[in-house]
């Protein structure tokens, strides 16, 4: 029997039965994506309120007292690390990967469904590993997101007895985890894709999906190398990344290390580490924008190829968040030169998003909302990322509020937007039901706006030079005292921003009893896991048959055609044209 | 996948149609690819750890102990550089042979001396690690090499040499596992209905392994 039959068959043999296999043990791609989306969203969570406490002190410094220096240094490291790691990659790719491979190639499930469960069992087990540092003496690690070597392991910095510990075993753990999702996502899209659905047929959803876990599975054997060399320095008092020091008049006994290598170790993994999150990011908000604009995606060609360029560019740009290491500064002109280039394919998709808007019948729904929002908080802060791609400019905003604005705004706040977005576009999909409109539109301005108010100012703090991770500024010279008011109204916004998002909590909970039915395909979009037979899918997704594709997802107001859309599974006889016959010179895709 | 058409293609112009096709872009199990991007992704561990350990050497300022004499035995009186390694070499090769011959007796469906092969397979494996250990012991004991120092020179010899080869060792570990748990359900009649791919993604990984050593084998004790 050929593997395609495996395909096609409707394999029961994992079928739940009670509510443990239903709900908890279960193998089915859609309750793992649940598990993955729900951990990822409760630790976010936890991320959130850190990061509202960091502000409480900048915004309004001495006034609380569970606040010290060393707190505030564990609070910034656990809110970076758990945003990007746990909460980003686990959601996108751990979340909606595994929601929507399955049934946007028209699959039944991942080609290792026992697999698929570990993978998200091994991801819960890191999150456990992760909190626990919370518990232990000394606290987490308060080493700043990327854990630099020599601090982050010596006495002094808070977290260095066992917080650091157990972080890097929880990032190790991440990467097992990662890796038995990641295989699952790639040998299903390249192998287990319905009949008719050619690569350049996918939604790009699944290109950014799949491009992304690609980069996963090449950039974290960085991270994990890193972090087994820097627990053998910890643990074993090897010297891999500790130069010789003297520590208050003592030598310790390291001797030799390199603390560079480290730096190189961790950003070949955390520059593909952006485009981990942003690819998925990329793709599920160009189908949300052609969905709800009623058109098809402007260069649907040029945008696969472009998800496909920025990840091959993205391990060679690593070394530009390395400026001011001390490195070779020929090695500054190469990685300026590489970052520059990876613009072209952004601005590109940038163009293309605009293009797809331009004179398109746009709904102002609340994922398309979001989708715009997007591209607002993109752009801006894609720009801001030419500027400290070049070195000379670089080097006075290294470490200053720039760089946090930065980076906020093209991988914090723009991966965000699309999650919402794509929340709101597939929960009438995933749970059956219409969320609340008028508390969706009221997220969204207060969060769009909110982030603004929040990110602009934080842009010119940096141009006055104050440097980040500071738990105060203090009396400067060169920092006017306008400084602290600016950093008060940050504050406020912040908080705000954040209480903003328990209102979409609340939506979300509220929606799933109360909401308005949702039909099975309540915006009219084209790819198919909005044609499944039930609503929520069942078990197995299709039913007897497996879904048979005969077109690409974005047949959206094809001429001739009465509707205004075509769903990828519907021949051209079955549309119903407006002559009576499709028109001769169409192209065919 | 295999349809005549596609057989006369030639070239590129079969890659080219393989991957714009619907289905399949690779022409395998699922478990084989899957495997194939595993050992992908390994590949980066292990290259990131042997740039790792180039980076270590050239930086490192103190002296890097000379490998002729710090991986030699001596045996009765005569000291031989690289004796043990060259024997461990030998037979993790010899391990590959076997290792492929099971895979095609496996494909002929012959399972009780696909599985014997496999169990030798197995056994050779296991032997390298014995040896492994072997050396392991000889530079703790006897030349003092500790991860945390080296009283032949530069500290990172020890740490860099017991991470790699642990690394790798562990790798070669499990794989005895892993290959004595498939021979034995190839010895059950296990896989007589689904096929015997299996053997084939067991004998990637197994082979994998290997080449890793070879390059270990260059950068530690040739260089």
């Amino acid at each position: 029997m050929t593997h395609i039959a495996i395909a096609e068959q409707l394999d029961d043999s994992h079928e739940p039965g009670g509510f443990v296999t239903k709900y908890i043990w279960s193998q089915d791609h859609k309750v793992i994506a649940i598990q993955y989306a729900i951990t990822a969203i409760f630790v976010g969570l936890i991320a959130l309120v850190l990061s509202a406490i960091m502000r409480l002190q900048l915004g309004f410094p001495d006034s609380f007292s569970f606040i010290d220096p060393s707190s505030y240094l564990q609070f910034v490291t656990m809110h970076g690390m758990i945003m990007v790691i746990y909460l980003l990659t686990a959601l996108l790719l751990g979340g909606f990967g595994n929601y929507l491979i399955p049934l946007m190639i028209g699959a039944r499930d991942m080609v290792f469904p026992y697999l698929n469960m570990l993978s998200y069992w091994t991801y819960l087990l890191s999150v456990i590993v992760l909190i626990c540092s919370f518990f232990v003496t000394g606290g987490p690690t308060g080493a700043g997101w990327t854990l630099y070597p020599p601090q982050a392991i010596l006495q002094g910095t808070p977290g260095a007895d066992k917080g650091i510990i157990l972080m890097l075993v929880s990032l190790a753990i991440f990467i097992v985890a990662f890796t038995m999702g990641g295989l699952n996502y790639v040998t299903t899209i390249f192998q287990a894709r319905a009949k008719g659905m050619t690569l350049m047929r996918m939604p790009l959803t699944l290109w950014g999906i799949l491009t992304a876990t690609i980069l996963g599975l090449l950039a974290f054997p960085a991270l994990l190398v890193s972090a087994i060399m820097m627990l053998f320095d910890m643990l074993l008092a090897t010297s891999f990344f500790m130069p010789a020091i003297v520590s208050l008049g003592d030598n310790l006994a390291y001797t030799g290390g390199s603390p560079i290598l480290f730096q190189h170790l961790f950003w070949f993994f955390g520059h593909p580490e952006v485009y981990i999150v942003a690819l998925p990011a990329f793709g599920m908000v160009s189908d949300v924008i052609a969905t709800h604009a009623r058109k098809n995606i402007f260069g649907y060609r040029m945008m696969v190829w472009a998800i496909v360029a920025i990840g091959g560019l993205s391990f060679v740009v690593w070394a530009h968040h390395m400026y001011v290491s001390g490195m070779n500064p020929y090695f500054g002109f190469f990685f300026a030169t590489t970052t520059l280039i990876i613009a072209i394919p952004t601005a590109l998709k940038v163009y293309n998003w605009v293009l797809t808007l331009w004179r398109g019948n746009i709904h102002l729904t609340v994922p398309m909302l979001f989708a715009i929002g997007f591209i607002f908080t993109f752009t801006h802060g894609g720009l801001t990322g030419l500027w400290l791609g070049n070195v000379v400019v670089d080097l006075p905003l290294s470490d200053t509020y720039f760089v946090v604005a930065h980076f906020h705004m093209v991988m914090g706040v723009s991966p965000v937007m699309v999650l919402f977005a794509a929340i709101y576009h597939w929960y009438p999909k995933i749970t059956g039901r219409y969320f609340h409109q008028g508390m969706g539109k009221f997220h969204f301005w207060l969060t769009f706006l909110g982030t603004y108010a929040i990110y602009l100012p934080m842009h010119y703090l940096g141009f006055l030079g104050v440097p980040r991770r500071y738990f105060a500024i203090g009396d400067s010279n060169f920092i006017p005292d306008s400084a602290q008011t600016l950093n008060a109204s940050i504050t406020v916004s912040a908080i705000i921003v954040g209480i903003v998002q328990l209102i979409f909590i609340y939506n979300v909970i509220w929606s799933l009893k109360y909401g308005k039915k949702a039909p099975a395909n309540p915006w009219g979009a084209t790819s198919l896991e909005w044609q499944t037979p039930d609503t929520p899918p069942k078990h197995g997704n299709w039913g007897a048959k497996l879904p048979v594709v005969h077109r690409w997802a974005y047949d959206f107001s094809v001429p001739g055609a009465e509707s205004d859309f075509i769903p990828q599974n519907m021949t051209d006889s079955e549309v119903t044209w407006v002559s009576g016959q499709p028109p001769q010179d169409r192209e065919k895709t | 996948m295999t349809s005549d058409k596609q057989q006369s293609e030639k070239g590129w112009q079969t890659v080219v149609t393989a991957w714009s096709a619907d289905k399949e872009v690779f022409n395998m199990p699922w478990g084989k690819l899957m495997m194939w991007i595993f050992l992908l992704s390994d590949t980066f561990i292990f290259s990131i750890f042997l740039t790792a350990y180039m980076n270590v050497r050239m930086t490192t300022t103190a002296a890097w102990p000379s490998s002729s004499e710090v991986f030699a035995l001596t045996i009765g009186g005569h000291h031989i550089p690289l004796v043990l390694i060259a024997i461990m070499t030998f037979i993790l090769i010899t391990s590959s042979g076997t290792m492929a011959m099971a895979v095609n007796f496996a494909y002929q469906g012959n399972k009780r001396i696909t599985f014997w092969l496999m169990l030798i397979t197995a056994a050779l494996g296991a032997s390298f690690v014995g040896m492994q250990a072997f050396e392991w012991t000889k530079l703790i004991v006897e030349e003092g090499i500790r991860p945390w120092g080296n009283p032949l020179g530069a500290e990172q010899f020890g740490a860099i040499f017991f991470m790699i080869t642990g690394f790798h060792g562990l790798h070669v570990s499990c794989g005895v596992i892993y290959l004595a748990i498939i021979a034995n359900k190839v010895r059950k009649g296990d896989y007589d209905k689904r096929g015997y791919h299996i053997v084939e993604i067991t004998g990637l990984y197994w082979h994998f392994v290997d080449l890793v050593w070879v390059f270990i084998f260059a950068f530690f004790y040739l260089w």
